[in-house]
């Protein structure tokens, strides 16, 4: 009887009405009561769901699963994720050792030294568009105005896209995340930008410049370790990775500090630029953006949180109830940004934990210390009940958030 | 406090370094970790319970000296 009822769950499920800032009810309630339990998922497939903070870490970790979308079993997150998969392989598809060889083709370049050198870069994009924005209409849309064009411009720079091709990148970029939309239509973006960056990577061979496309060219591309295409592959990978998550973190973060001004005096208020990361960190673990969450397929037997899992069967580890275990996090709804909330799970963990995540921290650090300090009378522009959140888009975040100053 | 590392687990993430620089860095060719200290002070030795704790690849390994 449990077992029928479980299986007619949908996941997703529906955030409440007025709380678009908690997890859905039913999967917090979940992570309570049946915290490993079946789900029935959008191609009427189903998977477990492992919904707290001690299992979700232990899964992770456990060479016994799997990312590999090909493995019958795996549990795709939609249509098009679907057929993404099945055309481009990245390292977010690997299992070690193909992942480990991969994966550290780019690790260099996400250093916590390596980013913290960007940080003046950043520091310079942020103040542009905040320029930008005081100087344009009020009030204004600041998803468009600001929280796209941030990461977007600082991927151009990390990759080493020319000026002149900005606006061309900018522009496939937004069409290739478009969630809702036809799987077709994203995959002609997805093919359009491949063609972009296999030309660009020929570029970058002839005359190299001080950026990760130029470096993969010389390191790779000529010593034939890797093609033209890989390469565009994973500069694409690094863009759909590090483009709407952070782009999401901003609108989201903004939209959830306005509505908790004592937590925004706090960010804006603070001389500590340790203040702002750790409020930083409290935004990561208490948004979880990434609700879709991390997907994997048992590759043998295995036993989470005391439910035996068989190989084959497609397994959801779900970050953002694991990020309101009150077994990690005290008082876990309240949004705290003087809390420690380092060690939560917002970037997944296991050897697939988010890559860029250096490079995200320092973006939302300079986003969330110039923003407020910059624009203090920073208002929002109509109620919370009238935006649009995104419920059914990989990401989670915001249509858009009209703003006021 | 006893701290050792293993570098083919590491995925370099990074984390330990922002938490205790004095004790962790990173390789300049692929970002692994390299250990600057394995009997950090004991003043660090809260920071460094912490990135063992939060290490994703589970690469930090402390023991009693």
């Amino acid at each position: 009887m449990t077992e029928a009822l479980s299986q007619a769950l949908m996941f997703p499920m529906p955030r409440a009405a007025g709380c678009p800032f908690d997890p859905p009810p039913e999967l917090s309630r979940r992570s309570e009561q049946e915290p490993v339990s079946r789900v029935r998922l959008w191609d009427g497939s189903s998977a477990w769901m492992v919904t707290r903070y001690a299992d979700v870490r232990a899964l992770l970790t456990d060479a016994r699963i799997s990312v590999d979308v090909a493995e019958p079993g795996f549990p795709h997150t939609n249509a098009v994720s679907k057929a993404r998969d099945a055309q481009m392989k990245t390292l977010m598809q690997m299992d070690a050792p193909e992942h480990t060889t991969h994966r550290r083709r780019l690790t260099a370049d996400f250093m916590v030294k390596k980013i913290e050198a960007l940080r003046p870069t950043i520091q310079r994009i942020v103040d542009g568009l905040i320029d930008d924005l005081l100087a344009g209409p009020n009030p204004a849309d600041l998803v468009e105005a600001f929280a796209l064009p941030v990461p977007s411009l600082v991927i151009c720079e990390l990759l080493g896209v020319p000026y002149a091709d900005r606006a061309f990148f900018q522009r496939v970029a937004g069409e290739l995340v478009m969630d809702e939309g036809d799987p077709a239509h994203a995959m002609a973006a997805s093919e359009e930008l491949n063609a972009y960056l296999e030309e660009l990577v020929d570029r970058k061979s002839a005359e190299p410049g001080d950026d990760v496309l130029s470096r993969l060219a010389v390191e790779q591309y000529r010593t034939g370790a890797m093609t033209r295409r890989e390469i565009a592959t994973m500069g694409q990978l690094l863009l759909v990775a590090g483009h709407d998550t952070t782009a999401n973190m901003i609108a989201l973060g903004t939209a959830v500090l306005l509505a908790h001004p004592r937590q925004l005096s706090a960010i804006r208020d603070a001389g500590d630029p340790a203040v702002v990361a750790g409020a930083v960190e409290e935004l990561l673990r208490y948004l979880s953006i990434t609700h879709t969450e991390a997907r994997r397929v048992a590759r043998e037997d295995l036993v989470i949180g005391g439910q035996p899992i068989r190989k084959g069967e497609g397994i959801i580890a779900v970050k953002s109830t694991a990020n309101r275990d009150p077994a990690a996090f005290s008082d876990p709804d309240a949004l705290d940004v003087h809390r420690n909330a380092r060690h939560h799970v917002a970037f997944g963990y296991g050897a697939h934990q988010c890559l860029g995540q250096p490079l995200a921290r320092v973006e939302l650090q300079v986003v969330f210390g110039t923003l407020f300090r910059r624009i203090p009378t920073l208002a929002p522009a109509v109620p919370q009940e009238d935006l649009t959140f995104k419920p059914n888009a990989v990401f989670y975040g915001l249509r858009d958030l009209p703003v006021t100053w | 406090m006893k701290v050792t590392v293993d570098q083919d687990a590491c995925t370099g993430s990074g984390q330990c370094v922002l938490i205790a620089p004095e004790v962790f860095d990173q390789r300049d060719t692929d970002g692994i970790v390299v250990l600057l200290s394995d009997s950090p002070d004991p003043l660090r030795h809260e920071d460094v319970r912490e990135a063992a704790r939060i290490c994703p690849a589970l690469a930090i390994t402390l023991t009693q000296s």
